[in-house]
């Protein structure tokens, strides 16, 4: 029976010679979504960034980078990475602290760790792919669905990193982290009563977050979230310019480079979080429509490598990895037309950015790694 | 791990997986249409607002200010000019620390705190991100060079240029062309803000208030392509300004000097008329101050000062003072009493020093002259010798409505002028007035009181100048004007209001005029030290007004007093005889007798008379 079911995936030929792309364990319509994006993301920059070319031939270095990553991370058998996951999710835990303790601050937080030898990075960067990992290879040592004593063992192993980068403070990564560990739980099939349960939880704490954890400016965030005009020079600048931009932008577009907005730096962090009014303003609403759905197709290969994984941990890490990846796309372009708060997310594989490029390029070889790793 | 687990587990855990799954999906689905929902309704739903947002964002709008046209002399002197002015001012958003600037500044040039509370006042106004705000007005080249030389250790300075109302000649024409000043509140509610955008002055008063709107200009207009900061990238459109219409007066600089130098020392004010045209060619009030210092606004201690002055130096005599016209109303009334034939050449009364009234014999009025003039006065006499007697019979048989219509007819409690801003109409009494005025009836002593021009009647050397005009003019009126007809058709309202001409036959008017002549020429008359040995014939007439109470609105120092209680001084009248070409009127507050105006009045008239020569 599984013979059978093995026989009927498309990409799995057991009778003949694997494809080259299989050997080199490479998911070919994935790769050439990520090629196609982040090239287009190279044009996008160029303009965003007011025709810097040093700006693109760096990213463009970080992109090169992250595919190498990306290729010797799709080398390795899942299963090596479910051994590795617990010491690197042990690893990132200690750097966190390290970062607490010895960081770098830069702009109001501390994030940076600069270690001899190493170039500064930061730890958070780890955790976004050992908590997946940890937490997958953690449920899926027993048959799932998980009892509620793993889950809740889940939810601990997810909080300790989660308030760790919280005190940095760094609410974006922080949540996207969250994120990460919430979709390995519900995807290894916690009961839908818990999830409803913790959603009301959740719902019942936001009180208590707001008085006791978030930091004033992430208050003012989301009170300029509630209305941006209330302080328009100042919280409420970037998200009423970045409205204006891509509302100005209309239907199609001011043009390529032709964005008054952005060229004229009325529109703030042009070409790092706010990198999608920059498309949506020269490109129009076909630019950043064709973009959304791009982002889309890669989600939805993402969500095919997780159902046709060879195993639990395989899929709960590819599902995982898909929507969190997702997740960036919808609270970037979310935050950045107005319809979510201002946190700090990039829009992945297109605003500039050293190592979130590296680490989303990393979770795609860990997904490539899953897709192409099939015999057992 | 795989080895531990059945197939059925592995399908059963693929299958939880798979569902889970679609759940997400769906999740995934919802989530991109709303995305792409809040882009429709950004891109294309409100896509015209965004459009105008944006470009309201980039695309400022820059009043160019038009230059206020300029007045000149009748010779082309420039009276009223235009210069550049440097300007210190903030731009607060690349201003690290107001307080440190501040100090850094005042080591450099002074400031003053009334500058600072100012410049505070100023950032309380609403302005869009990078408009400059004003910190000191009219820079030194000092100041500029120590500010120039330092600006790239202050953030946020700038020194601009613009052009702003200078007036050569200071005093001498303040009470004439008036002063530019800042827009107030009140004249903020009142003028069109198209016209002045990018303006920050007013005519205040003068001439540079009734041709206001001839000499702003109309403002043009640059639009222009700024980035975030402010700056300017290009010039989009530009629509540039239309300067003001020049103005040319009738006034003659040197003869104003000159007016202004014979009042030197004296409270008065004096007015020379071309009675050809009506063009006002002097009109001097004296003590007068600086209009400059109103330009960019005055301080409030040099404004204090000018304004608690007991010599009132804003007011402006020629046209605001109101005064008893004295002996001068004398020839009004006469010819009125011609015309409505109260009196004839050949009629005599006569003088015994003093005039009963024939209804009242208490009331008796003496004339200036102890024991009369004459047996019998004529009214040549009466004007040649200013006989009061005479005058006062005149004005009992006159009746006040004949009295009052005489002197209406020669603008006595009137504005009949084109274009002397705020002039006061002074008062031509009729019985209604006093029963409004002071709830009295009018009295036949009331009559005599006006028939020697004291009482009642009150007029400001500029009417009894235009009085005379008129009778140089044989009754025909000239409009009073200060500024020459001008080529381009003014906007200024310039609405002039005559009264009737006075009907008499050349004779009467000739005979007058002799009269006037024979009180600068003949051996009695009251003027004839001022015509004896003059190159040209002069007519004219003195008046010596009494003061008989202080004003109700002046306070005066204990020591000035008995100077002040002093009879004002009146000289009024033309030349050259034979063919007029200017009318003169003096008046010196306390000046005592109008004879010792004749020689000012002379010296003015020899002056454009002989202008040529000179």
């Amino acid at each position: 029976m599984f013979q059978e079911y093995v026989r009927s995936l498309p990409d799995l030929d057991l009778h003949g010679r694997p494809p080259l792309s299989y050997r080199l364990h490479i998911d070919v319509p994935l790769l050439l979504l990520l090629v196609g994006l982040s090239s287009a993301g190279l044009f996008i920059l160029y303009s965003a960034s007011g025709g810097n070319l040093a700006i693109v031939k760096r990213q463009a270095m970080h992109l090169v980078l992250g595919f190498v990553v990306l290729f010797l991370g799709a080398q390795f058998d899942p299963r090596t990475y479910a051994r590795w996951g617990l010491g690197a999710y042990g690893l990132g835990l200690v750097l966190l602290i390290a970062v607490l303790i010895a960081g770098k601050t830069g702009k109001g937080a501390q994030r940076w760790l600069d270690l001899p030898g190493l170039p500064a990075f930061q730890p958070s960067e780890i955790m976004k792919i050992a908590v997946p990992i940890a937490l997958a290879w953690y449920l899926t040592r027993k048959p799932l669905p998980p009892k509620f004593k793993h889950i809740f063992g889940a939810l601990l192993g997810l909080g300790v990193p989660f308030a760790l980068i919280m005190m940095q403070p760094d609410l974006g990564t922080s949540l996207l982290i969250v994120f990460s560990g919430v979709f390995v739980i519900f995807l290894a099939g916690m009961s839908w009563r818990l999830i409803l349960g913790f959603i009301a939880i959740f719902l019942s704490m936001f009180p208590m977050l707001w008085l006791f954890v978030m930091r004033p400016y992430q208050k003012q965030r989301v009170l300029t979230f509630l209305n941006p005009e209330s302080d328009q020079f100042g919280s409420g600048w970037n998200i009423i310019q970045s409205k204006t931009a891509i509302g100005s932008g209309g239907f199609e577009g001011k043009g390529y480079m032709q964005g008054t907005q952005s060229q004229l730096d009325f529109l703030p962090e042009s070409h790092t979080d706010f990198i999608i009014a920059v498309l949506s303003e020269e490109m129009g609403f076909i630019g950043a429509v064709i973009l959304i759905l791009t982002y889309l197709a890669i989600t939805f290969r993402g969500m095919l490598i997780c159902i046709r994984a060879r195993d639990s941990f395989g899929r709960l890490l590819a599902g995982s990895l898909t929507l969190t990846f997702f997740i960036y796309v919808f609270v970037n372009i979310g935050m950045v037309t107005g319809i979510l708060p201002v946190v700090g997310v990039p829009l992945p594989l297109i605003s500039y950015g050293g190592t979130s490029i590296v680490t989303l390029l990393a979770s795609f070889g860990l997904l490539m790694s899953v897709s192409t790793h099939q015999k057992i | 791990m795989v080895d531990t687990l059945n197939i059925e587990d592995r399908t059963g855990e693929k299958n939880l997986v798979f569902r889970r799954m679609i759940v997400a999906m769906l999740l995934v689905f919802v989530m991109v249409i709303s995305l792409i929902a809040r882009l429709f309704y950004l891109q294309v739903v409100q896509h015209d607002l965004y459009v105008t947002k944006s470009k309201a964002n980039r695309v400022q709008v820059q009043p160019l200010t038009p230059t206020r046209g300029l007045i000149y002399d009748r010779n082309g002197v420039l009276l009223a000019d235009n210069l550049p002015s440097h300007n210190l001012q903030l731009v607060m958003e690349r201003v690290d620390d107001f307080d440190d600037t501040l100090t850094q500044l005042r080591s450099l040039i002074e400031i003053s705190d009334w500058e600072v509370s100012r410049f505070e006042s100023r950032l309380k106004r609403s302005r869009r991100p990078f408009q400059p705000v004003i910190l000191k007005e009219r820079l030194t080249e000092t100041e500029i060079a120590r500010i120039a030389a330092n600006r790239y250790f202050l953030d946020g300075i700038e020194v601009d240029a613009t052009l702003i109302r200078q007036y050569p000649y200071g005093s001498t024409f303040a009470h004439v062309l008036g002063y530019v000043g800042k827009i107030n509140e009140s004249e903020l509610k009142k003028i069109d803000g198209s016209l002045y955008a990018g303006t920050r002055q007013i005519g205040k008063n003068g001439i540079e208030k009734t041709y206001e709107m001839d000499l702003l200009g109309e403002p043009g207009a640059r639009m222009v392509e700024t980035n975030a900061k402010g700056r300017i990238l290009r010039t989009l459109e530009n629509e540039s300004s239309k300067p003001g219409v020049d103005l040319t007066l009738y006034m003659d600089l040197e003869l104003q000097q000159l007016a202004e130098k014979e009042l030197e020392g004296r409270r008065g004010a004096i007015v020379a008329i071309d009675p050809k045209t009506g063009g006002i060619l002097a009109l001097a009030s004296n003590p007068s101050f600086d209009p400059n210092l109103f330009v960019t606004g005055i301080s409030t201690e040099d404004y204090a000062v000018l304004r608690d002055s007991i010599d009132v130096p804003f007011l402006n005599r020629a046209t605001r003072g109101l005064y008893p016209p004295a002996s001068t109303i004398k020839m009004f009334l006469a010819l009125g009493a011609l015309e409505s034939g109260v009196t004839s050449w050949d009629y005599r009364v006569p003088d015994p020093g003093y005039y009963i009234l024939p209804t009242d014999e208490e009331v008796r009025k003496r004339d200036w002259k102890e024991g009369g003039h004459y047996d019998f006065v004529t009214l040549s006499d009466a004007i040649i010798e200013s006989c009061d007697t005479y005058f006062y019979d005149l004005s009992f048989r006159m009746k006040l409505e004949n009295m009052n219509d005489a002197l209406d007819k020669f603008g006595f409690g009137r504005d009949t002028t084109k274009d002397v801003d705020n002039l006061r109409k002074g008062i031509n009494p009729n019985r209604n007035w006093k029963k409004q005025r002071h709830g009295l009836s009018w009295f036949a002593g009331d009559s005599l009181n006006v028939g020697i021009g004291q009482g009642y009647v009150l007029a400001s050397p500029l009417q009894v100048a235009i009085a005379t005009m008129t009778l140089v003019n044989n009754g025909e009126w000239k409009v009073a004007s200060l500024v020459q007809e001008a080529s381009d058709e003014l906007k200024a309202d310039l609405k002039v209001d005559l009264p009737e001409s006075m009907a008499l036959d050349e004779e009467d008017w000739d005979k007058m005029k002799d009269a006037m002549r024979k009180v600068m020429h003949s051996s009695k008359g009251t003027a004839r030290g001022t015509g004896y040995d003059s190159p040209f014939q002069i007519a004219g007439k003195t008046g010596t007004a009494q003061v008989f109470s202080v004003a109700q609105d002046e306070t005066y120092e204990a020591e000035d007093v008995e100077e002040r209680l002093r009879d004002h001084a009146w000289f009024t009248g033309f030349a050259p005889y034979e063919s007029p070409e200017i009318v003169v009127t003096v008046f010196v507050e306390n000046g005592e007798h109008g004879s010792a105006m004749g020689p000012v009045a002379r010296r003015l008239m020899e002056h454009w008379i002989f202008r040529e020569q000179q």
